[in-house]
Protein backbone atom coordinates (compact mmCIF):
# COMPACT_ATOMS: atom_id res chain seq x y z
CA UNK A 1 0.00 0.00 0.00
CA UNK A 2 1.23 3.56 -0.50
CA UNK A 3 2.46 5.20 2.90
CA UNK A 4 0.65 8.05 3.41
CA UNK A 5 -2.31 7.60 1.50
CA UNK A 6 -5.72 5.80 2.30
CA UNK A 7 -7.83 4.17 0.16
CA UNK A 8 -10.67 6.75 -0.34
CA UNK A 9 -8.44 8.98 -1.94
CA UNK A 10 -7.44 6.50 -4.42
CA UNK A 11 -11.50 5.46 -4.79
CA UNK A 12 -12.21 9.27 -5.05
CA UNK A 13 -9.53 9.50 -8.18
CA UNK A 14 -10.63 6.52 -10.07
CA UNK A 15 -14.68 7.30 -9.32
CA UNK A 16 -13.28 10.61 -11.40
CA UNK A 17 -11.53 9.00 -13.69
CA UNK A 18 -14.96 6.62 -14.06
CA UNK A 19 -16.97 9.30 -14.82
CA UNK A 20 -14.84 11.04 -17.26
CA UNK A 21 -15.08 8.56 -19.45
CA UNK A 22 -18.72 8.32 -19.16
CA UNK A 23 -18.83 12.09 -20.25
CA UNK A 24 -16.68 11.49 -22.99
CA UNK A 25 -18.64 7.97 -23.73
CA UNK A 26 -22.05 9.46 -24.01
CA UNK A 27 -20.98 13.71 -25.72
CA UNK A 28 -18.75 12.46 -28.59
CA UNK A 29 -19.58 11.11 -32.20
CA UNK A 30 -17.24 9.84 -33.28
CA UNK A 31 -16.39 5.82 -33.13
CA UNK A 32 -12.61 6.41 -32.17
CA UNK A 33 -13.57 8.97 -29.44
CA UNK A 34 -15.86 6.24 -28.14
CA UNK A 35 -13.79 3.44 -28.09
CA UNK A 36 -11.11 5.98 -26.32
CA UNK A 37 -13.38 6.65 -23.39
CA UNK A 38 -14.39 3.39 -22.87
CA UNK A 39 -10.77 2.28 -22.58
CA UNK A 40 -10.78 4.98 -19.34
CA UNK A 41 -13.51 3.39 -17.64
CA UNK A 42 -11.76 -0.41 -18.33
CA UNK A 43 -8.88 1.55 -16.66
CA UNK A 44 -10.32 2.60 -13.88
CA UNK A 45 -12.01 -0.35 -12.45
CA UNK A 46 -8.91 -2.52 -13.23
CA UNK A 47 -7.23 -0.18 -10.49
CA UNK A 48 -10.14 -0.98 -8.53
CA UNK A 49 -9.75 -4.31 -8.31
CA UNK A 50 -5.87 -3.92 -7.69
CA UNK A 51 -6.11 -1.56 -4.89
CA UNK A 52 -9.08 -3.30 -2.94
CA UNK A 53 -7.42 -6.19 -3.40
CA UNK A 54 -3.90 -4.74 -2.03
CA UNK A 55 -5.50 -2.94 0.93
CA UNK A 56 -8.09 -5.11 2.50
CA UNK A 57 -7.29 -8.68 1.51
CA UNK A 58 -3.43 -8.75 1.00
CA UNK A 59 -2.77 -12.17 1.62
CA UNK A 60 -4.31 -13.25 -1.54
CA UNK A 61 -3.76 -12.37 -5.59
CA UNK A 62 -7.41 -12.33 -6.57
CA UNK A 63 -7.45 -8.80 -7.70
CA UNK A 64 -4.76 -9.03 -9.69
CA UNK A 65 -5.59 -12.18 -11.92
CA UNK A 66 -8.99 -10.30 -12.38
CA UNK A 67 -7.20 -6.96 -13.74
CA UNK A 68 -4.83 -9.23 -15.91
CA UNK A 69 -8.36 -10.58 -17.22
CA UNK A 70 -9.71 -7.32 -18.02
CA UNK A 71 -6.79 -6.27 -19.47
CA UNK A 72 -6.59 -9.13 -21.84
CA UNK A 73 -10.33 -8.61 -22.94
CA UNK A 74 -9.95 -4.83 -23.34
CA UNK A 75 -6.45 -5.69 -25.50
CA UNK A 76 -9.32 -8.44 -27.75
CA UNK A 77 -12.30 -5.80 -27.76
CA UNK A 78 -9.97 -3.08 -29.17
CA UNK A 79 -8.36 -5.17 -31.75
CA UNK A 80 -12.17 -5.88 -33.06
CA UNK A 81 -13.44 -2.69 -32.82
CA UNK A 82 -10.65 -1.56 -35.05
CA UNK A 83 -11.28 -4.01 -37.55
CA UNK A 84 -14.88 -3.07 -37.44
CA UNK A 85 -14.05 0.67 -37.63
CA UNK A 86 -11.54 -0.09 -40.84
CA UNK A 87 -14.06 -1.76 -42.54
CA UNK A 88 -17.00 0.66 -42.20
CA UNK A 89 -14.53 3.39 -43.40
CA UNK A 90 -14.12 1.20 -46.19
CA UNK A 91 -17.47 1.06 -47.23
CA UNK A 92 -19.26 4.03 -45.94
CA UNK A 93 -15.79 6.88 -45.75
CA UNK A 94 -17.38 8.11 -42.04
CA UNK A 95 -16.42 7.02 -38.92
CA UNK A 96 -19.27 9.19 -37.81
CA UNK A 97 -21.93 7.47 -35.52
CA UNK A 98 -24.74 9.67 -37.71
CA UNK A 99 -23.58 7.76 -40.39
CA UNK A 100 -23.10 4.57 -39.17
CA UNK A 101 -26.93 3.28 -40.26
CA UNK A 102 -25.93 -0.28 -41.56
CA UNK A 103 -23.81 -2.84 -40.40
CA UNK A 104 -24.74 -5.48 -41.93
CA UNK A 105 -24.13 -5.52 -46.05
CA UNK B 1 7.36 11.27 -0.83
CA UNK B 2 4.92 8.77 -1.82
CA UNK B 3 2.41 10.75 -1.35
CA UNK B 4 3.14 13.78 -2.91
CA UNK B 5 4.26 11.57 -6.11
CA UNK B 6 0.57 10.15 -5.94
CA UNK B 7 -0.88 13.89 -5.53
CA UNK B 8 1.51 14.53 -8.55
CA UNK B 9 0.10 11.48 -10.91
CA UNK B 10 -3.79 11.94 -9.79
CA UNK B 11 -3.47 15.15 -11.12
CA UNK B 12 -2.01 14.48 -14.41
CA UNK B 13 -4.38 11.58 -14.85
CA UNK B 14 -7.59 13.47 -14.01
CA UNK B 15 -6.29 16.87 -16.42
CA UNK B 16 -5.35 14.73 -18.90
CA UNK B 17 -8.09 12.33 -19.26
CA UNK B 18 -10.33 15.58 -19.24
CA UNK B 19 -8.18 16.77 -21.98
CA UNK B 20 -8.62 13.35 -23.61
CA UNK B 21 -12.67 13.54 -23.67
CA UNK B 22 -12.68 17.51 -25.11
CA UNK B 23 -9.87 17.80 -27.41
CA UNK B 24 -10.96 18.36 -31.25
CA UNK B 25 -7.68 17.06 -32.54
CA UNK B 26 -8.38 13.21 -32.76
CA UNK B 27 -4.21 12.29 -32.44
CA UNK B 28 -4.17 14.94 -29.83
CA UNK B 29 -6.81 12.89 -27.66
CA UNK B 30 -5.03 9.45 -28.07
CA UNK B 31 -1.80 11.24 -26.81
CA UNK B 32 -3.54 12.33 -23.67
CA UNK B 33 -4.67 8.96 -23.37
CA UNK B 34 -1.33 7.42 -23.42
CA UNK B 35 -0.58 10.08 -20.59
CA UNK B 36 -3.38 8.64 -18.55
CA UNK B 37 -2.20 5.16 -19.06
CA UNK B 38 1.09 5.80 -17.73
CA UNK B 39 -0.04 7.50 -14.93
CA UNK B 40 -1.91 4.45 -14.12
CA UNK B 41 1.02 2.20 -14.64
CA UNK B 42 2.85 4.91 -11.89
CA UNK B 43 -0.28 3.86 -9.56
CA UNK B 44 0.61 0.05 -9.56
CA UNK B 45 4.14 0.81 -9.48
CA UNK B 46 3.13 2.49 -6.00
CA UNK B 47 1.33 0.05 -4.73
CA UNK B 48 3.83 -3.10 -5.67
CA UNK B 49 2.65 -4.42 -8.16
CA UNK B 50 5.35 -5.04 -10.82
CA UNK B 51 4.07 -7.68 -13.05
CA UNK B 52 0.61 -5.50 -13.30
CA UNK B 53 2.64 -2.19 -14.37
CA UNK B 54 4.58 -3.83 -16.77
CA UNK B 55 1.69 -5.41 -18.38
CA UNK B 56 -0.09 -2.16 -18.03
CA UNK B 57 2.85 -0.46 -20.29
CA UNK B 58 3.73 -3.29 -22.56
CA UNK B 59 0.10 -3.77 -23.92
CA UNK B 60 -1.86 -0.61 -23.49
CA UNK B 61 1.00 2.00 -23.96
CA UNK B 62 2.62 -0.02 -26.55
CA UNK B 63 0.06 -2.05 -27.90
CA UNK B 64 -3.79 -0.34 -27.53
CA UNK B 65 -2.01 2.99 -28.41
CA UNK B 66 -0.29 2.57 -31.72
CA UNK B 67 -3.37 0.62 -32.88
CA UNK B 68 -5.63 3.57 -32.31
CA UNK B 69 -2.99 5.76 -33.77
CA UNK B 70 -2.74 3.49 -36.47
CA UNK B 71 -6.66 3.32 -37.24
CA UNK B 72 -6.84 7.22 -36.67
CA UNK B 73 -4.73 7.64 -39.53
CA UNK B 74 -5.91 5.32 -41.72
CA UNK B 75 -9.83 6.95 -41.43
CA UNK B 76 -9.05 10.94 -40.66
CA UNK B 77 -6.99 13.44 -42.10
CA UNK B 78 -4.91 14.89 -39.56
CA UNK B 79 -5.78 18.43 -39.65
CA UNK B 80 -9.94 17.72 -39.39
CA UNK B 81 -11.10 18.70 -36.50
CA UNK B 82 -14.18 16.49 -34.37
CA UNK B 83 -17.62 17.74 -34.32
CA UNK B 84 -18.93 18.06 -30.87
CA UNK B 85 -22.54 18.15 -29.13
CA UNK B 86 -23.98 20.79 -29.02
CA UNK B 87 -23.28 22.94 -24.80
CA UNK B 88 -26.61 22.36 -23.54
CA UNK B 89 -26.20 18.35 -24.01
CA UNK B 90 -22.80 18.52 -22.39
CA UNK B 91 -23.88 20.89 -19.45
CA UNK B 92 -26.85 18.13 -19.48
CA UNK B 93 -24.46 15.26 -19.14
CA UNK B 94 -21.65 16.86 -17.00
CA UNK B 95 -24.36 17.80 -14.49
CA UNK B 96 -25.59 14.10 -14.80
CA UNK B 97 -22.06 12.54 -13.97
CA UNK B 98 -21.72 14.83 -11.29
CA UNK B 99 -24.87 13.54 -9.61
CA UNK B 100 -23.37 10.47 -10.64
CA UNK B 101 -19.94 10.99 -8.75
CA UNK B 102 -22.09 12.69 -5.81
CA UNK B 103 -23.35 9.32 -5.11
CA UNK B 104 -20.54 7.43 -5.48
CA UNK B 105 -18.37 9.40 -3.36
CA UNK B 106 -21.32 9.46 -0.77
CA UNK B 107 -21.19 5.85 -0.63
CA UNK B 108 -17.49 5.48 -0.23
CA UNK B 109 -17.00 7.93 2.38
CA UNK B 110 -20.22 6.64 5.04
CA UNK B 111 -18.52 2.89 4.27
CA UNK B 112 -16.17 1.71 6.55
CA UNK B 113 -13.10 -0.26 5.35
CA UNK B 114 -10.77 -2.28 7.09
CA UNK B 115 -7.87 -1.69 6.05
CA UNK B 116 -5.24 -4.22 6.71
CA UNK B 117 -1.37 -2.72 7.07
CA UNK B 118 1.25 -3.98 4.89
CA UNK B 119 4.04 -3.40 2.55
CA UNK B 120 4.19 -6.93 1.17
CA UNK B 121 5.77 -7.11 -2.63
CA UNK B 122 4.26 -9.59 -5.00
CA UNK B 123 6.70 -11.27 -6.71
CA UNK B 124 6.04 -12.67 -10.43
CA UNK B 125 5.94 -16.70 -9.72
CA UNK B 126 3.11 -15.96 -7.23
CA UNK B 127 1.14 -14.88 -9.88
CA UNK B 128 2.46 -17.81 -12.22
CA UNK B 129 1.70 -20.23 -9.71
CA UNK B 130 -1.92 -19.10 -8.87
CA UNK B 131 -2.63 -18.78 -12.56
CA UNK B 132 -1.31 -22.44 -13.15
CA UNK B 133 -2.74 -23.60 -10.25
CA UNK B 134 -5.88 -26.03 -10.67
CA UNK B 135 -6.69 -26.66 -6.93
CA UNK B 136 -9.58 -24.79 -5.24
CA UNK B 137 -8.69 -20.71 -5.69
CA UNK B 138 -6.61 -21.13 -8.85
CA UNK B 139 -7.18 -19.37 -11.99
CA UNK B 140 -6.78 -22.36 -14.94
CA UNK B 141 -10.26 -22.34 -16.51
CA UNK B 142 -10.30 -18.68 -16.69
CA UNK B 143 -6.77 -18.46 -18.20
CA UNK B 144 -7.55 -20.92 -20.64
CA UNK B 145 -10.74 -19.33 -22.15
CA UNK B 146 -8.82 -15.96 -21.94
CA UNK B 147 -6.72 -18.11 -24.35
CA UNK B 148 -9.40 -19.03 -26.75
CA UNK B 149 -10.93 -15.45 -26.42
CA UNK B 150 -7.75 -13.79 -27.68
CA UNK B 151 -7.36 -16.52 -30.74
CA UNK B 152 -10.63 -16.41 -31.86
CA UNK B 153 -10.69 -11.90 -31.48
CA UNK B 154 -7.48 -13.08 -33.57
CA UNK B 155 -8.99 -14.74 -36.16
CA UNK B 156 -12.17 -12.66 -36.16
CA UNK B 157 -10.57 -9.14 -36.72
CA UNK B 158 -8.47 -11.11 -39.24
CA UNK B 159 -11.83 -11.48 -41.11
CA UNK B 160 -13.71 -8.45 -40.60
CA UNK B 161 -10.62 -6.50 -41.54
CA UNK B 162 -10.06 -8.20 -45.26
CA UNK B 163 -13.79 -7.46 -45.43
CA UNK B 164 -14.81 -7.87 -49.06
CA UNK B 165 -12.14 -9.56 -50.77
CA UNK B 166 -12.69 -13.14 -48.95
CA UNK B 167 -15.84 -13.72 -50.16
CA UNK B 168 -15.39 -12.28 -53.20
CA UNK B 169 -12.66 -14.45 -53.71
CA UNK B 170 -14.66 -17.34 -53.11
CA UNK B 171 -17.17 -16.52 -55.63
CA UNK B 172 -14.57 -16.61 -58.22
CA UNK B 173 -13.37 -20.41 -56.97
Amino acid sequence: MIAGISIYEIFTLTSILFFIGIYGFTTRKNLISILISLELILNASAINFVVINKYLYPDVLQGVFFSIFIIAVAAAETALAVAIIINLYRQISSVEVKDTEIMKY
Amino acid sequence: MEKIIFYILALIMIVFAFASVSSRKMLRSVIYLLFVLIGIAGIYFLIDYNFLAAIQLTVYAGGIIVLIIFSVLLVHHIEMELEMAKLFKKLLTGLVCLIGLGVFLATIYSTNFIVVENFKTTTVDEIGMGLLNYEAGGFILPFEVISILLLAAMIGAIIIGKGDKLTKNDDTL
